[in-house]
């Protein structure tokens, strides 16, 4: 990417901050905290299957099952609830673990191209999902603080009286700000910072690197390129599994029809944040971005309609998003084949 | 390749639907009745009419995640022609109107595909993409996301009219993977498809018109989508452009690989992939007049997709 002057992910970066400065313009409440709480708070989950699916991006693969994984996750994590926080927390995201490494042995044990591989964990997942919870969504238990995983705000113990006073100033303003994110946008964000550090500075991040970038090559090196493959796609599953998790405390049910189209949303994502399609090639924080990207371009549609000036109905958004993308990867295709030239 | 690969390759997919007939003629009650054939016909119709388009997209090594959204796009504009809501037409030139232009959109949109793939090089997932994600909100957007309901027989008769005792909409399905068959084993255009899949770069110096050839089999895939979301609408005397061919990307990628077309190109089969839908379908049945969930049909359906696919790599090995 270097050559390019700018990296596709600082682009994404700074088409975000743009947009959130023109949102903070235009519309009162824009950066209100119970705006900027809710746009966190849903779109955590779709940060976290978009931030497997670059790890798995990354080696030059794809898993399309992370929607129903996320809704197989939510299942078990409702079911478990009621043993405790812990006992949901663990459940899920083991569910989800355990998905993962299924779709890990048949891509690197049986050979079987990744696209089909998921492809049918995804309908598998999904199967076992409604069978766990007898076709109907499953109630959470509310008494063991499962919720506060999804309801909670993690910080705001913290949340010192005098940030709400007249005279907090712009730190105290700041200050109250961060600590009133919810719980989820907390957890999702931990998983980011451990991803860049594990990519930018472990062994493991440029074995997943390097098997995307020419697999036949990195495995001539001596490169444990399969091990790095299994565990990409092992990471997918674990963060649809807290996806699910999340999913069943925000929404007090675990849902085992939820996830539909997820995982291309999570596509987007990735690929909006610079990654490359083709592996090899990623941005954590880009993926970052461009997850909360095509979450805000909601948030400003509904805004909007609230101005009055105009009236679009929810329905726009996925034809926005739809153009969103469609700029980025012919973007990135016309700088690619440039640079080919 | 030793004699016995060849055969499970060839017949593989044929066999075990004449094992899964013999099965539930032994084991299933009522099953050799017409209306359990018309039943598992109906339910497979939309499936393999849309993987037809996605057998040649998958043989040029390519694969169109845009179908679902495309049926929902003509499904979703054909009522306006025939209920007279744009403009007031004689019955049945609304009709002809209303099946002959969201098929020939649905197509231009193939187009769009066929565009982005060529043009710029874009992996075909990631340019179908584009339009999974926003052929459906054009749809939803058009009719405002509100189911229409309608009740115009002569319209109807494309899905649920009678021909000899059979629906229609299956002989348009047979009619459709006839042609494509012919197109793609006894034309020059179908060696060529063949051959985009199977090496590029040799195929683009043999003189083969890769770029046309790519563009024409997305034109395809759309309009076969087209074909299938008036069936979707006309069966449901309803158009809800919500659910309009929701998952059907996946159902046709699935009934193309069961039906042993080779998911990287280069090798497909029409029949094949008739074939893989009815295995599919057939399944599931079973599953269900014998008692079983349909959730655990679905994780069937995951082993059977994986079992081919395995099958068919111990065959190139």
């Amino acid at each position: 990417m270097r050559g390019w002057g700018i990296s596709p992910s600082m682009a994404v970066v700074a088409v975000l901050i743009v947009l959130t400065l023109l949102g903070a313009w235009r519309y009162d409440g824009f950066l209100s905290e119970y705006n900027v709480q809710s746009v966190l708070r849903y779109n955590s989950m779709f940060a976290l299957v978009a931030l497997g699916m670059c790890f798995v991006i990354m080696t030059g693969g794809i898993d399309l099952s992370v929607g129903s994984v996320a809704a197989f996750s939510s299942v078990v994590a409702a079911h478990l609830s009621g043993y405790g926080l812990l006992a949901g927390l663990l459940g899920g995201l083991g569910a989800g673990l355990l998905a993962g490494t299924l779709n890990a042995v048949i891509v690197t044990r049986l050979k079987i191209l990744p696209f089909i591989a998921t492809l049918a964990t995804m309908l598998a997942a999904s199967g076992t999902a409604l069978l766990l919870a007898n076709n109907q969504s499953v109630s959470v238990s509310y008494e063991t603080g499962f919720v506060d995983l999804g309801q909670g705000d993690l910080l705001s113990f913290m949340r010192p009286e005098w940030v709400d006073g007249d005279n907090a100033g712009v730190l105290g303003g700041i200050l109250g700000f961060i600590l009133s994110f919810p719980t989820p946008a907390f957890i999702a964000l931990a998983a980011y910072i451990v991803a860049g550090i594990v990519i930018g500075h472990t062994a493991f991040g440029r074995h997943i690197l390097a098997s995307g970038g020419g697999t036949e090559a990195s495995r001539l090196m001596g490169l444990p390129v399969d091990r790095a493959i299994f565990f990409a796609y092992v990471i997918s599953g674990g963060t649809a599994g807290m996806a699910g998790v999340i999913l069943a405390a925000q929404f007090g049910a675990g849902q085992p029809i939820e996830g539909i189209g997820w995982e291309l949303f999570a596509i987007a994502s990735v690929v909006v944040g610079g990654t490359l399609l083709t592996g090899g090639k990623g941005s954590i924080g880009g993926t970052l971005a461009g997850a909360l990207l095509l979450g805000i371009i909601f948030t400003i549609l509904n805004f909007e309609n609230g101005m009055g000036w105009i009236s679009l109905s929810a329905y726009w958004q996925s034809v926005v998003r739809g153009a969103f993308l469609f700029v980025v990867v012919v973007l990135q295709a016309k700088l690619s084949l440039r640079q080919e030239a | 390749m030793p004699d016995r690969a060849v055969f499970f390759q060839r017949y593989g997919v044929g066999l075990a639907l004449v094992l899964l007939i013999i099965f539930n003629l032994a084991v299933t009650p009522n099953f050799a009745t017409s209306q359990t054939l018309a039943v598992n016909l109906t339910q497979v119709c939309t499936i393999v009419i849309v993987g037809v388009g996605m057998t040649l997209v998958i043989a040029t090594g390519g694969i169109d995640l845009s179908v679902g959204s495309l049926m929902a796009i003509a499904g979703a504009l054909s009522p306006m022609f025939f209920t007279g809501e744009l403009f007031a037409a004689p019955l049945y030139v609304g009709i002809a109107l209303g099946i002959v232009v969201p098929i020939i959109i649905a197509g231009v949109f193939g187009l769009f595909n066929g565009w982005l793939v060529t043009k710029f090089s874009i992996q075909p997932i990631i340019a179908t993409l584009v339009l999974f994600i926003a052929g459906r909100g054009i749809a939803q957007v058009s009719t405002n996301g509100d189911l229409q309901v309608f009740k115009v027989p002569e319209f109807q008769a494309i899905a649920i009219g009678r021909v000899l005792g059979v629906p229609f909409q299956v002989w348009i399905m047979l009619v459709i993977v006839a042609v494509a068959a012919f197109i793609l084993h006894r034309t020059v255009f179908g060696k060529q498809v063949l051959a985009v899949g199977g090496n590029e770069a040799a195929a683009r110096l043999a003189g083969v018109p890769v770029t046309r050839i790519k563009f024409l089999v997305y034109a395809i895939s759309g309009l076969c989508s087209g074909v299938a979301g008036l069936i979707v609408i006309a069966m449901n005397s309803a158009a809800d452009a919500n659910l309009i061919g929701l998952g059907m990307e996946l159902d046709a990628i699935a009934a193309v690989v069961v039906g042993g077309t080779l998911l990287s190109g280069g090798r497909a089969t029409i029949v094949g992939t008739l074939l893989g839908a009815l295995v599919i379908q057939l399944v599931r049945y079973t599953l269900l007049a014998n008692g079983v969930p349909d959730p655990a049909a679905l994780v069937v359906k995951a082993g059977l997709i994986v079992l081919a696919v395995w099958l068919q790599r111990q065959e190139q090995n």
